[in-house]
């Protein structure tokens, strides 16, 4: 993997096992400011505490789904496998990962930039512009 | 004789064998119901059943984990009572249920908004087939029972409890699962559209973790990871974002758990459409797993097993 040229502006941050993961670290990031997070684990039936990753698809793949009703892109959040001898596999999915990120931008923050967005955030809020069941 | 003299004799047969039997009483006004917790005979004059019976009771049971107790549950609160029993949260041997047949209950959000004005202190009301009549301050409105019905009601499927020692009133036909048209307009919406309605319905959020609170499903008490401090998942800053945050540690911990009986919609002091979130993902759980918490006795939530090769799930190919 050491040869390979990879996009310069993603942080890997490792962890034992994709069962590791928490889908609330995903969501995390995300909120904190991450334009984009990608989970890559061992294959399916190929993990070293032999189960882990089976968990971690259901978790993921439940996380995934759920993103669209937060209004936060789904493309934005992705999970693969990818195993330790496939260097060149590795290469391509996190260049396409980041390309699809450069794409899509600099992720929306659920906080406004400017004291004046705040204020006619406050505005809104005071109007309750709500859902149409809840009046 | 009526339902709830039936309900009062089953639940005076229990007395003696159980700590207390949870029902609902009437609150500060008779448009408020709030929970009666039956020790003695006396208190049991006080029970009331009915449309404002709102409360999900099933909310208190793990709280009483090791003592035996009653509770009268409506279909959807037995759906909560199956949950906590599937995941071993509370033992059968130690609950007495009284199912209720429920006609569905009230929305006290609803019934604001179809009075002129702000209530406050309501002298009577009067229950009838499909309308009842409010009085404030000596003027009487009557509003239909179809205007003010929550919206879980709407499309209940389970208006029967579903697991129960006693089954009080005439079970009904189950409706087939339907969905509500205000979930499918917002999920309709793009992206942008519903990014902006969370900013802005969570900017109202004052954190009180009512909707934790009210949640039967939610058991960790103390050690809700909200409120820990290591780790630090949530800070104390009351912003749209650390708000949504907790939101959607409130949903993922639900998933594949949530009964949908909306009480954390209801507690919500802010009126923030909570249910929004929590019917999508049960509808995602639905779709993958083919599971709904609570319908039946002795299932698994999905999350807290696997299958080698899962049918549902496309792993996308890189």
């Amino acid at each position: 993997v050491g040869r390979f040229t990879q996009p310069t502006d993603l942080r890997i941050i490792r962890v034992p096992c994709s069962g590791r993961i928490d889908p609330l670290f995903i969501v995390r990031s995300l909120m904190n400011g991450a334009d984009g997070v990608l989970v890559s684990g061992c294959h399916p039936r190929d993990c070293h505490y032999a189960e882990g990753n089976f968990y971690a698809r259901r978790r993921l793949e439940m996380i995934k789904r759920f993103l669209p009703v937060t209004g936060i892109d789904a493309r934005r959040f992705e999970y693969t496998w990818v195993s330790a001898s496939e260097g060149q596999r590795w290469q391509h999915v996190v260049t396409e990962f980041t390309r699809r990120i450069h794409e899509l931008g600099h992720a929306p923050s659920f906080n406004p930039a400017s004291e004046a967005d705040w204020n006619t955030l406050a505005v809104q809020a005071g109007q309750g512009q709500g859902c149409p069941c809840h009046g | 004789m009526s339902h709830l003299d039936d309900l009062k004799s089953a639940i005076k047969g229990h007395l003696g064998d159980l700590e207390c039997v949870i029902g609902w009483e009437q609150g500060y006004d008779p448009l408020h119901a709030t929970p009666l917790f039956i020790r003695t005979e006396a208190d049991l004059d006080r029970l009331i059943i009915g449309p404002l019976a709102v409360h999900n009771l099933a909310t208190y049971l793990t709280g009483y984990k090791g003592k035996k107790v009653g509770v009268v549950v409506k279909g959807c609160d037995s759906r909560s009572v199956i949950q906590l029993l599937n995941e071993k949260l509370i033992n059968r041997a130690d609950i007495v249920i009284f199912g209720l047949c429920c006609d569905g209950v009230v929305s006290q959000r609803k019934i604001r908004a179809a009075l002129p004005a702000d209530p406050g202190f309501v002298e009577t009301v009067e229950i009838g087939e499909d309308a009842f009549k409010v009085t404030v301050a000596g003027q009487s409105a009557t509003l239909k029972m179809a205007d003010v019905l929550a919206d879980k009601c709407r499309v209940c499927d389970t208006p029967d409890a579903i697991v129960s020692d006693v089954l009080i009133g005439k079970p009904h036909t189950p409706a087939p699962a339907a969905s509500l048209p205000c979930q499918d307009e917002f999920e309709a919406k793009s992206d942008a559209e519903k990014f902006a309605f969370w900013q802005e319905t969570m900017s109202r959020c004052i954190r009180c973790y009512a909707c934790r609170n009210a949640c039967p499903m939610c058991v960790c008490r103390d050690h809700c990871i909200a409120t820990s401090r290591d780790p630090l998942w949530l800070s104390q800053d009351n912003s749209p974002a650390e708000n949504m945050m907790f939101q959607m540690v409130h949903v993922s911990h639900l998933a594949g758990r949530c009964t949908e009986c909306g009480e954390c919609e209801r507690a919500c002091p802010v009126d923030i459409p909570l249910m929004l979130l929590r019917r999508f993902m049960n509808k995602q759980v639905k779709d993958v797993f083919e599971h709904q918490a609570g319908k039946a006795l002795d299932q698994t939530p999905p999350l807290l097993t696997f299958k080698v090769e899962e049918e549902r799930i496309n792993e996308r190919g890189w």
